[in-house]
C-alpha cells in the first residue's frame, strides 16, 4: 500500500517538476493586449475583417498592423473598446446593414425558364444568366442565406431573400457570393431603400416585374434631395440624412410600383430593445 | 477480336431514327443571324457595317488573337444589323444579321471543282495549309468548336504520331456524322489527307461505333489503299469524348490535366475533316454544316445541311413543324447539348443537332437523397467519384473537390443520367470546376 502511494506520488512529483520547468522554459510570450482585444471581440469568427477568425484579427490589431475598426459585427462599441486597449483614438464607424434590393419574388416577377437544378444561385446564374427574366432580380435559391453566419437571411415561400435588420451585423459576407449583386450595404441610420436592381427601361421592367423601378422620376420630384436616378434605376442618396428630408414618406406612398420601402415603419411592431445605434 | 472501348460509360437508348434519311439541303431563311462568338476563344470582330452587300463566303468578322477564327457570310445579301441577338448560350450576344438576296451563289472560282489557285494541295507546305484552315474559319464540328488550326499547331516539344478521326457519334438521336461518312466519303477522305499532311503523322485511324455497320463498311472500302485504319468501337457513351476515344483506339491514357497532344495524338471530327477539305480544295469557308433535326415532338425528323445563322424556328418548319407542344429544346445531343430558351436563336457552327422533346420525353422529378449506390462511380469514364466531388461542391469545399480531381471531369453526364435519386451531379461539379479555375486565376 505504502509502496504504491510512494511510487505513484513520486512519478506525479517528477512529472509536475518537469511540466513546471517546461512551462517556464518554453513559455510563449502573449501580448496581454491581444488577449484583451480577443475578449471584447464578438467571437463570431465570421471573417468579415479579412482575418482568419477573431484570434487572427486580435493578433493583427495588437501588433499594430491594422486599424481597430475592421470589425463590423462589433459595431462602434467594440471599436471604442479596442481603441482604449491599444491606446489610439476611436475612429467613427458608420454601422452598416445589408439589404436585398429586390421584391420580385415568384409571384411578382416572371421567369424565363423553369429551373430544376441545384439550389445555388451561382449555379443557376450560369444557365442562361439565371431563370429570372429580370437581369438583376433575386434568384431566391438561398446561397446568401446559407452563407450568413448570423442567421439574418431567410428565404420567403415565394423564393425571395429577406434580411432581418436586427440580426444583420454588417459583415458583408453575403455581398460577394450573390451572382446578381442584389445585396447592398447601406448605412444603418437609414431605413428607406429603393428595392429594385434592374437597370432596364421602364417599359421592359413592367413586362417582367410588378414591383420594379420604372424610373418614372416621381420620387425625385417629391424629394429631390433624397433620391437619385441613374441608368433607369432610382436609389436613395445615403449621403444625405434621409429621415429629416421632407417628402421621403410621400415618395414611398407615391411610388407607382411600390418599390420604395421603409424598413422601420411605425405601424409595424418594432422590437425596441435594440434601437439602431447612432453614428458616432 | 476484342472490341475496343474505354472503362465506365453507359448505353442510353439510341433513338437514331434519322440514320436512314439522306442529307437534305435546308431552304434559305428570311434572315441569317450570325453570332460573333461561335467558337472557343475570343469572339471575332465585325468588319462589315449596316447596309453592306456581302457575297456568300465573304469575310464578315476577323479573328481576335490566335485562339479565334474569322466568320463568313453564309449567303449573299445585305447586312441589316450588327447588334446583340439571343445566342444559344442563353443571353444576347453581338451578331451580324444578313437579309439574303435569294441568289445564294458562291462567287466565281468557288463554284465547284478545284480551287483555280491550286494544282495539288498536298504539295503545299503544312504551314500554308494551316493558315488556309484558319482563314476558312474551321472549328471542331463535333460540338466543342475549338479552332482547328490551334489543334494543328502542336507546340515545339510535342511529337504527334497518330491522327484519330472521330466518327463515333455516341450521343443518342444524332446521325449527322453517320450520314456524312456514308454520303460524302470523298470529302472526309480528302480532308484526312490534308490533315495528315499538316501534322506529318504516319498512323491515321477512324473510330466508328459498331452501331453504324454501313458507315464502317463504306469507310473500310474507301480506306483500303490509303493506309488508314477503320476501328469499330463498342457502342458506349461517351465513346466520342476525346480522351476516351484515344484510350480505346491507342490504349494511351491522357494524363490528368493533360491534352491529347501529351500522348502524341490529335483527334478531329469527321465533319471537321470535310470542312478542311472544302477550305483547301475549294477555298470555301465554313458557312454550312450538317445537323440532325429530330425529336419526338417533330413531324418529320431530318438530316439537314444548314447555313450558319439559320434560326431554329426555320429548321423546325423545314421538318414539317411540330406535332405536340415542345417542353424542352436542346441544341446538340441530349447528353451534353444545351437547353434553349427559345426557337428564335440561330444555329451556329457547333450545332450538331436540334432535339425537340414533348412532355412525355422530359422527366421533371425533383432530386432525392443520395443512397450511396455508387452507380455514378461505376459509369464515370474519367474514373472520378462524382458523388464525393458533388457533395464537396455543394458545401463550397473547393480545395477538397480539387484534390478529388474535379477538373478531370469531362461533363459527359453519365453520372447524372444513371443517378436513381436524380441528383444534378454534373451541374454541381461544373460549378466547382468554375470555382477552382477562378481561384487559380486569383493566386
Amino acid at each position: 500500500m505504502l509502496e504504491a502511494i510512494l511510487s505513484l506520488g513520486g512519478v506525479g512529483f517528477f512529472a509536475a517538476l518537469a511540466l513546471g520547468f517546461a512551462a517556464r522554459k518554453f513559455a510563449v510570450e502573449v501580448d496581454a493586449r491581444e488577449a484583451a482585444i480577443l475578449e471584447v471581440l464578438p467571437g463570431a469568427n465570421c471573417g468579415a475583417c479579412g482575418f482568419p477568425g477573431c484570434g487572427g484579427y486580435a493578433r493583427a490589431v495588437a501588433s499594430g498592423a491594422v486599424a481597430p475598426e475592421l470589425c463590423p459585427p462589433g459595431g462602434p462599441e467594440t471599436v471604442a473598446r479596442i481603441a482604449r486597449i491599444i491606446g489610439v483614438a476611436a475612429i467613427a464607424v458608420d454601422p452598416q446593414v445589408a439589404v436585398v434590393i429586390c421584391q420580385g419574388d415568384q409571384q411578382r416577377a416572371t421567369e424565363k425558364y423553369r429551373y430544376l437544378g441545384i439550389s445555388d444561385c451561382r449555379a443557376a446564374q450560369k444557365l442562361a444568366d439565371g431563370p429570372k427574366t429580370c437581369p438583376g432580380g433575386c434568384l431566391g435559391l438561398g446561397t446568401c442565406a446559407a452563407i450568413c453566419p448570423f442567421g439574418a437571411i431567410t428565404m420567403t415561400d415565394q423564393h425571395l431573400a429577406v434580411i432581418d435588420r436586427d440580426k444583420c451585423v454588417g459583415c458583408r459576407k453575403c455581398v460577394e457570393p450573390c451572382p446578381r449583386q442584389v445585396i447592398k450595404m447601406t448605412p444603418r441610420s437609414v431605413s428607406v431603400h429603393v428595392l429594385c436592381n434592374s437597370h432596364d427601361k421602364g417599359a421592359l421592367v413592367r413586362q417582367y416585374c410588378q414591383v420594379g423601378c420604372i424610373a418614372c422620376q416621381l420620387c425625385k420630384k417629391v424629394a429631390p434631395e433624397a433620391y437619385v436616378i441613374e441608368d433607369f434605376l432610382a436609389r436613395v442618396d445615403y449621403r444625405h440624412a434621409v429621415k429629416p428630408t421632407a417628402g421621403v414618406e410621400v415618395a414611398i406612398e407615391k411610388c407607382p410600383t411600390h418599390c420604395i420601402r421603409d424598413d422601420n415603419p411605425p405601424p409595424a411592431p418594432v422590437p425596441d430593445e435594440k434601437p439602431a445605434p447612432q453614428a458616432a | 477480336m476484342k472490341i475496343k472501348r474505354f472503362s465506365g460509360g453507359l448505353h442510353p437508348p439510341e433513338h437514331k431514327s434519322t440514320a436512314a434519311r439522306a442529307i437534305e439541303q435546308c431552304s434559305l431563311p428570311d434572315e441569317l443571324v450570325i453570332p460573333l462568338a461561335q467558337h472557343i476563344g475570343a469572339p471575332a470582330e465585325p468588319c462589315v457595317v449596316i447596309g453592306d452587300t456581302v457575297a456568300k463566303g465573304q469575310l464578315i468578322a476577323q479573328p481576335r488573337g490566335f485562339v479565334s477564327v474569322p466568320i463568313h457570310a453564309s449567303s449573299s445579301g445585305v447586312v441589316t444589323a450588327v447588334e446583340p441577338r439571343l445566342h444559344p448560350m442563353g443571353r444576347p450576344l453581338l451578331a451580324i444579321v444578313i437579309k439574303p438576296d435569294g441568289r445564294d451563289a458562291w462567287p466565281d472560282g468557288l463554284e465547284g471543282g478545284m480551287n483555280p489557285l491550286l494544282v495539288n494541295p498536298l504539295t503545299l507546305p503544312p504551314s500554308r495549309l494551316r493558315d488556309m484552315v484558319c482563314n476558312a474559319g474551321v472549328v471542331g464540328l463535333g460540338g466543342a468548336t475549338f479552332p482547328t488550326h490551334v489543334k494543328l499547331s502542336p507546340p515545339g516539344g510535342k511529337k504527334i504520331d497518330t491522327l484519330i478521326l472521330n466518327g463515333v457519334e455516341c450521343e443518342p438521336y444524332l446521325t449527322a456524322d453517320h450520314r456524312l461518312m456514308l454520303e460524302e466519303t470523298g470529302r472526309v477522305l480528302a480532308g484526312i489527307d490534308i490533315l495528315r499532311r499538316i501534322l506529318g503523322v504516319e498512323r491515321v485511324c477512324i473510330g466508328i461505333e459498331e452501331n453504324k455497320p454501313d458507315a464502317i463498311a463504306v469507310m473500310r472500302d474507301a480506306c483500303v489503299r490509303r493506309d488508314i485504319e477503320v476501328i469499330a468501337l463498342k457502342v458506349m457513351y461517351p465513346q466520342g469524348a476525346e480522351k476516351q476515344l484515344i484510350l480505346a483506339v491507342t490504349g494511351r491514357q491522357t494524363p490528368s490535366g493533360g491534352l491529347p497532344m501529351d500522348v502524341g495524338v490529335v483527334v478531329q471530327n469527321v465533319g471537321t475533316a470535310a470542312a478542311v477539305a472544302d477550305a483547301i480544295i475549294h477555298g470555301r469557308p465554313l458557312v454550312e454544316r450538317i445537323a440532325t433535326i429530330t425529336g419526338p415532338a417533330l413531324v418529320e425528323p431530318k438530316n439537314l445541311r444548314i447555313r450558319i445563322g439559320t434560326s431554329l424556328r426555320h429548321l423546325v418548319a423545314e421538318c414539317g413543324g411540330l406535332r405536340e407542344e415542345v417542353v424542352k429544346v436542346i441544341m446538340g445531343g441530349p447528353m451534353m447539348g444545351q437547353t434553349q430558351l427559345s426557337l428564335d436563336v440561330p444555329a451556329i457552327r457547333g450545332t450538331s443537332g436540334l432535339l425537340l422533346l414533348g412532355k412525355n420525353a422530359v422527366a421533371t422529378r425533383s432530386e432525392g437523397p443520395c443512397i450511396r449506390c455508387a452507380r455514378c462511380v461505376s459509369v464515370c469514364p474519367a474514373r472520378l467519384l462524382p458523388t464525393t466531388i458533388s457533395a464537396y461542391a455543394r458545401r463550397d469545399m473547393i480545395a477538397e473537390a480539387e484534390r478529388f480531381n474535379a477538373l478531370d471531369c469531362i461533363e459527359c453526364g453519365c453520372c447524372a443520367y444513371s443517378c436513381p435519386a436524380r441528383i444534378p451531379l454534373v451541374q454541381s461539379i461544373r460549378q466547382v470546376k468554375g470555382a477552382i479555375l477562378a481561384k487559380r486565376r486569383l493566386s
